[in-house]
C-alpha cells in the first residue's frame, strides 16, 4: 500500500454517527479518518468495520451536517494516539484529548494508543497499600487499596459527586506520595463539572489535576473514546512517570448508553436491554487498566461512578461493572433521606481488597475484627428496626434494644460525617470502638479477645 | 515423515475484518480450524468458517491497525497445544503463549504478534521405561521427567502414532527438542520428542469411561458433605457478582484432592489471576506437604484481553488436563468463568452475522458447552492406566438470575449444582451456597467409598442434616407471621440445631489457617457432634428442661469453635466435649427428675 493518504468523497450511507464510504482501498480497522463536511468543517471519527472496498465509520462528534455528497473521508493510516507529556498535570482537556482551557499547546514527550495494551497479568503486583479517603463509611468498613478499581454505585439525585469530591480532596496514603486525579467527565453538566473544577481550585489540588470533559451537549460518540484517552494520560503518568493516580470516571451509565447508539446504529442483536452483548468486554477494557506494575512505582486506582436507572443494581450497567470491578460503594437513597451525609450503605458495599489491605502495619492490628463485628452488629441493629416496626419497641429485650440504638448511633455518627471532615485511620476505628461500647463486651464475638482487652472503651459511653 | 511441522502454504489477502473477525480470499485448500499468522505483524488466528476461496477467521490479538489487502497464511495445523514438560507452574493464555516468558521478553504489557515457545527451553532428566525393539501403542508411556517436586511427567506416546520401537535414548539429560526415541511406523520412521501436540478442539481418546464412584474430596463441609463431586464429575457453580464463585474456584484449585490442577482464569479479573501466582506458592496440599504451585497450571485470559483467545482458553485448559489425565492422574479443572467463554461465543457469532438463539447467545451454545463438558471423566487410558478429569464451571448470570441460557444449559449437562445465593452473600454466610437449591447426583453413586474409607454412617448423618434444614425452612415461614415463642419446643430445639448446621458445620473460613480446609474425618466428626446434640436436646426437652436452657449449655459454644481445632487436637476436643455433653445431660436431667 502505498503512504499517500486518499480521501474519498464516495459516501453511500449516512446512518445515526456512522458512515459508511465506498470504494476506498488499504484502510486498516480501527484507522483514524477525518471527515470533512462541505462547509469546511473537520470531525474526527474511526474505521468499526471494513469489507473490501467498504468501510463502516463512527463520527466522534456526530453526523450532523453530513451530505452524501460534497463530504469527503481521509483515512488517515493509523489508530487513535494521545500526544501525552508531564505538562498535562493541571490542564483540561475536551473529550477527544485536546486542550480546552486557554493553555498552551502540549509539547508531547510521546504518542499513545489510546486503546492501550492489556497488562500481562503476570507482571501486576497485588493491590495492597491502603488508601486513606477519610470517610469512615470506606475506610473502615470497604477499604480502598491503591491500584483497584471500586465504582460508587449511585442513583438520580443523590450526592455521589459530593462524595467523589471530597474523596479526591482527602485522599492520601499513608506513606505520604501524593496522588495525582484524572477526572473524566461523560456526559454530565456543566454545572456538574463545574462543581468539581471550583472544588479542586478551593482545595489547590488543581495542578496535579487533569480534566477531561464530555459534557452534556457535547457529541454522544465521543464519550467512547474520553475514557479511553483519559487513562491513556493516567497510564503515562503512572507507569512512565511514577505518579499514584486516582481517576474518577463519571457517569459510566453515559458511556453504556453512547455504546448502545452505536450497537443500535450497526444493527447489531441486541443483548439485555439493548445493550450490546459485548459491554462486558467493553467495560473490561475500561475498568481493567487500573492496576499496580512490578518493577513500576506508579499505579492506578479507579473510582468509576455510575448511576443505576431506577436505583436497580441488576440493570445491566451496574450488573456488568459489578463482576469486573473489585468492590462497590452502594450510595443510599434511604439514608440520604434520613439526611445522612454521606449515605453510604456499607452493608451492600463491598472493598474485594480489602483484607489484604488492612491490619497491623497497613493500617491497624484491631481492624479486621472490629469491622467485622461493627458490620455484624449494624445488622442485627437493622433487623431489629424491621422488627420494631412489626411488634413495637416494648416487645424487644434489653440487649435487643441496644442493637436498636447502636444502628442509630452507627449511622449517625461513624457513617456520617461533615463535607470537610478529614478522619484518620485512627480516628475512625477508635470512634468504631465507640460504638462498640455500646455493646456489652460478651457480644464480641468477631474479635479477638486480645483485641478488646486493648481497645473495648472501659467506661461506657452510655 | 515428523509430527511436528505443518506444511503450510497457502496464502490469502485480507478482504474484511470487524473486530477479531476477518475474512480473506485465496484461500482455497484451507482447513477448518487451521491456525492462521493475519497481516504484516503475523497475528496468530483460527479458520472457523469456509466458503468457496474466502476463508473467516477469528483472531486471537488485538485486531486495530490491521489492512485490507495484507497477507494471510495458513499453517496447515489445527490450533493445538504442546504437550510435555514444562506445563507445571507455567501461566498461559488462552492460546497456550507463557506469560512470564512474555513479561521477560517484552514488557509488562502484552504486545502483538508475539512468537514464544510453549514449552521452557530447557533440558529434563529422562528415565526411559521401554526398551528398543517394544511394539509402540498410542498412548504408551515411553518414559518419566520428574517434572516439579511433586509431578512425576510420564512421556508418552502421541495417541495418532504407534508401529515398532526403533531406538530410544538411554537415562540422561536431554533438551525438549532433542529425538528421545524413533519409532518404525507403516508411513516411515517417526522420531518422537519429549512432547507432543494435540488438536485443542478434538477430545483426547482413551479406552473407556468409568461411572464416577470416587469423590473428589475438597475439604470444603457444603462441598464434601452436601453436595459432592466425584473424581471424572462435572459440577456447575452459578452466582451473581460477590457471591464467592471465585472464591470457592480458588478454594478448590488449593485443597482438591486432585494430583494436577489446571485452573483456567477465562475473561476474569487480571488480579484475580495475581492474587493466585501470590497465594499459590505460599501454601501447602495438605496430602504432599508441597507447595499447590508444584501441581497447578494456570491459564489465565482475562476480560481485557483479545476475546477470541478467551475462547480458546478453556478448550486449551481442558487439553492439557486431559493430558494429564492420560499419564493416570486425577485432575480436576476449574473454569473461572464459562459465562465469560459463553459471551466470547456470542460476539463472534454476533460478528458473523448468525441467527442469535435466547438473549443473542448462538443456537450451537448448548452443544458447545455439553461437548466441554463431556471431555470429563474417569477413564482408562491408552496406557492401561486409569485417571480422571473432574470439570468445575463456575457461571455468571447476568443479575444473579438463573433461569439464563449459560445457566439453564449448564445445568443440563453437569451432575452436581452449587447454588451460590445472594441472600445468604447478605448475610455473610460464606460460602454462600443455597442448601435448599443446591444438589448433587453422585450421592449414591460414592456413598460406598465413604463407607469402606471414612465412616458407615455418612450418607445417613448428611440426610439426617439435610431433612433438619429442610425444617427449619418450613418452620421459619411460621415464626415469620407469629414469632419463634409460638413454636413448640421441639421445634425450637430443630430451629437451634439448624442454626448450628448453617452456622457451625456449612460456614467455613476460606481465610482461616485451619478452618480453610476441613479433612473427611473432621466432617464426620463434626456433623456427629451437632447430631448427636441435637439427640440429647430432644430427650432434655421430653425431660421437661427448657430450650433457654439447652441453647445455654457450654456444648453449645464448644461445637461453635469445632470448625477452628486443628486435626490434631480434634480428637481429644471431641471427647472432651462428648463427655461434658453427656454430664450436662445428666446433670439437667437429674434436675427435672428430682
Amino acid at each position: 500500500m502505498s503512504d499517500v493518504q486518499k480521501e474519498y468523497s464516495s459516501i453511500r450511507e449516512v446512518s445515526g454517527p456512522i458512515i459508511i464510504v465506498d470504494g476506498v482501498e488499504g484502510v486498516g480497522y480501527s484507522e483514524v479518518v477525518e471527515v470533512t463536511l462541505p462547509d469546511g468543517t473537520k470531525r474526527r471519527g474511526q474505521v468499526l468495520e471494513v469489507d473490501r472496498d467498504v468501510a463502516v465509520i463512527q463520527v466522534f462528534e456526530g453526523t450532523s451536517g453530513t451530505t452524501t455528497e460534497g463530504t469527503s473521508v481521509r483515512f488517515t493510516g493509523h489508530t487513535l494516539k494521545l500526544p501525552v507529556s508531564e505538562d498535562m498535570l493541571g490542564r483540561v482537556f475536551n473529550g477527544m484529548g485536546e486542550p480546552i482551557d486557554d493553555g498552551p499547546d502540549i509539547i508531547p514527550d510521546k504518542e499513545m494508543d489510546i486503546n492501550g495494551l492489556p497488562i500481562n497479568p503476570s507482571a501486576r503486583e497485588y493491590p495492597r497499600e491502603f488508601i486513606q479517603t477519610g470517610l469512615s463509611a470506606i475506610d473502615g468498613m470497604n477499604t480502598l487499596v491503591r491500584g483497584q478499581k471500586l465504582p460508587i454505585f449511585s442513583g438520580s439525585g443523590l450526592p455521589h459527586n459530593e462524595i467523589a469530591a471530597q474523596i479526591t480532596r482527602q485522599t492520601k496514603v499513608l506513606t505520604g506520595e501524593e496522588f495525582g486525579i484524572v477526572f473524566v467527565a461523560m456526559g454530565i453538566t456543566y454545572g456538574e463539572a463545574n462543581f468539581f473544577t471550583e472544588n479542586f481550585r478551593k482545595s489547590g489540588a488543581l495542578e496535579k489535576v487533569v480534566m477531561f470533559l464530555n459534557l452534556a451537549d457535547d457529541p454522544a460518540i465521543e464519550r467512547i473514546i474520553t475514557p479511553r484517552v483519559a487513562l491513556t494520560a493516567a497510564e503515562y503518568l503512572a507507569f512512565e512517570k511514577d505518579m499514584h493516580l486516582l481517576v474518577i470516571l463519571t457517569d459510566m451509565t453515559n458511556y453504556c448508553e453512547a455504546l448502545r447508539e452505536i450497537s443500535a446504529a450497526r444493527e447489531e442483536v441486541p443483548g439485555r436491554r439493548g445493550y450490546p452483548g459485548y459491554m462486558y468486554t467493553d467495560l473490561a477494557s475500561i475498568y481493567e487498566r487500573a492496576g499496580r506494575i512490578e518493577d513500576r512505582e506508579g499505579s492506578i486506582t479507579q473510582m468509576p461512578i455510575l448511576t443505576m436507572p431506577d436505583d436497580d443494581m441488576n440493570h445491566p450497567i451496574p450488573d456488568l461493572s459489578g463482576y469486573i470491578t473489585e468492590g462497590q460503594i452502594i450510595v443510599s437513597r434511604e439514608l440520604n433521606r434520613k439526611n445522612i451525609y454521606p449515605p453510604i450503605d456499607v452493608s451492600p458495599s463491598l472493598s474485594r481488597l480489602m483484607k489484604d489491605g488492612i491490619g497491623e502495619g497497613l493500617t491497624r492490628e484491631d481492624h479486621d475484627g472490629l469491622q467485622n463485628q461493627l458490620f455484624g452488629a449494624y445488622a442485627k441493629g437493622k433487623e431489629m428496626r424491621d422488627l420494631v416496626a412489626v411488634v413495637g419497641e416494648d416487645a424487644l429485650s434489653d440487649l435487643d434494644k441496644q442493637y436498636l440504638h447502636f444502628a442509630e448511633e452507627f449511622e449517625s455518627n461513624f457513617i456520617r460525617q461533615k463535607r470537610d471532615e478529614d478522619r484518620s485511620i485512627e480516628e475512625t476505628l477508635d470512634l468504631g470502638w465507640k460504638m462498640l461500647g455500646m455493646l456489652p463486651e460478651e457480644e464480641l464475638k468477631r474479635i479477638d479477645q486480645k483485641y478488646i482487652e486493648k481497645y473495648y472503651p472501659k467506661e461506657q459511653s452510655e | 515423515m515428523s509430527i511436528y511441522e505443518g506444511d503450510g502454504v497457502i496464502e490469502g489477502k485480507i478482504v474484511k475484518i470487524s473486530g477479531p473477525v476477518v475474512v480473506a480470499e485465496g484461500m482455497k485448500g484451507a482447513k477448518m480450524y487451521e491456525v492462521v499468522k493475519v497481516g504484516d505483524t503475523q497475528l496468530i488466528g483460527e479458520i472457523i468458517g469456509l466458503e468457496e476461496d474466502l476463508a473467516t477467521m477469528q483472531v486471537y490479538e488485538e485486531t486495530a491497525g490491521l489492512k485490507i489487502g495484507e497477507k494471510v497464511i495458513a499453517t496447515g495445523r489445527p490450533l493445538s497445544v504442546k504437550l510435555g514438560p514444562g506445563l507445571i507452574k507455567n501461566i498461559y493464555d488462552g492460546v497456550q503463549r507463557p506469560l512470564r516468558v512474555m513479561k521477560d521478553e517484552q514488557g509488562s504489557f502484552i504486545l502483538r504478534g508475539v512468537s514464544v515457545k510453549e514449552l521452557p527451553e530447557k533440558s529434563w532428566e529422562f528415565v526411559p521405561r521401554v526398551k528398543a525393539g517394544a511394539a509402540v501403542e498410542p498412548g504408551m508411556v515411553l518414559g518419566t521427567v520428574k517434572e516439579s517436586e511433586v509431578v512425576e511427567h510420564r512421556i508418552l506416546v502421541p495417541p495418532n502414532v504407534s508401529g515398532e520401537l526403533k531406538d530410544i535414548v538411554s537415562k540422561g539429560t536431554y533438551d525438549i527438542e532433542d529425538d528421545i526415541a524413533t519409532v518404525k511406523t507403516a508411513d516411515g520412521d517417526v522420531g518422537l520428542k519429549m512432547y507432543h501436540a494435540w488438536p485443542v478442539r478434538e477430545p483426547r481418546p482413551y479406552v473407556k469411561k468409568h461411572p464416577s464412584t470416587i469423590p473428589l474430596i475438597t475439604g470444603q463441609r457444603v462441598l464434601d458433605t452436601f453436595f459432592p463431586i466425584a473424581k471424572g464429575g462435572t459440577a456447575g457453580i452459578p452466582g451473581g457478582f460477590g457471591t464467592g464463585k471465585t472464591v470457592t474456584q480458588h478454594q478448590l484449585a488449593k485443597w482438591a484432592d486432585a494430583e494436577i490442577v489446571v485452573y483456567v482464569g477465562c475473561g476474569e479479573r487480571g488480579n484475580e489471576m495475581t492474587q493466585v501466582l501470590k497465594e499459590f506458592p505460599e501454601l501447602l496440599d495438605p496430602r504432599t506437604g508441597k507447595p499447590i504451585t508444584e501441581r497447578t497450571v494456570l491459564i489465565a485470559n482475562t476480560s481485557n484481553m483479545p476475546v477470541a483467545a478467551r475462547e480458546a482458553s478453556i478448550y486449551t485448559g481442558v487439553t492439557i488436563a486431559e493430558y494429564f489425565r492420560d499419564m493416570g492422574y486425577n485432575v480436576a479443572l476449574m473454569a473461572d468463568s464459562t459465562s465469560r467463554w459463553a459471551e466470547a461465543l456470542r460476539e463472534i457469532s454476533g460478528r458473523l452475522e448468525e441467527m442469535p438463539g435466547e438473549a443473542g447467545f448462538p443456537a450451537y451454545l448448548a452443544s458447545k458447552l455439553s461437548g466441554f463438558y463431556e471431555r470429563s471423566g474417569r477413564v482408562d487410558t491408552l496406557a492401561n492406566d486409569t485417571g480422571s478429569l473432574s470439570i468445575i464451571g463456575a457461571v455468571s448470570p447476568p443479575g444473579g438470575d438463573f433461569s439464563e441460557p449459560v445457566t439453564q444449559n449448564t445445568l443440563r449437562v453437569v451432575k452436581v449444582f452449587w447454588a451460590l445465593d445472594k441472600k445468604l452473600k447478605d448475610q455473610r454466610h460464606f460460602p454462600s451456597i443455597n442448601w435448599l437449591t443446591s444438589y448433587s447426583l453422585y450421592l449414591d453413586e460414592i456413598e460406598d467409598w465413604w463407607k469402606d474409607n471414612v465412616s458407615e454412617k455418612w450418607k445417613m448423618r448428611r440426610d439426617e442434616a439435610m431433612s433438619i434444614l429442610q425444617e427449619e425452612n418450613e418452620l421459619q415461614e411460621i415464626v415469620q407471621l407469629i414469632g419463634p415463642d409460638a413454636l413448640p419446643e421441639r421445634q425450637r430445639v430443630t430451629l437451634l440445631c439448624a442454626q448450628m448446621i448453617r452456622e457451625d458445620f456449612l460456614q467455613q473460613n476460606a481465610f482461616h489457617d485451619v478452618d480453610s480446609f476441613c479433612s473427611e474425618n473432621k466432617q464426620v466428626a463434626m456433623l456427629k457432634s451437632i447430631l448427636d446434640f441435637y439427640d440429647t436436646a430432644l430427650k432434655l426437652i421430653d425431660a421437661g428442661v427448657s430450650v433457654a436452657e439447652i441453647r445455654e449449655m457450654p456444648t453449645v459454644q464448644k461445637i461453635g469453635r469445632l470448625k477452628y481445632v486443628s486435626e490434631k487436637e480434634l480428637e481429644s476436643y471431641i471427647k472432651g466435649l462428648t463427655d461434658e455433653m453427656y454430664d450436662e445431660y445428666d446433670r439437667l436431667a437429674r434436675s427435672y427428675a428430682g
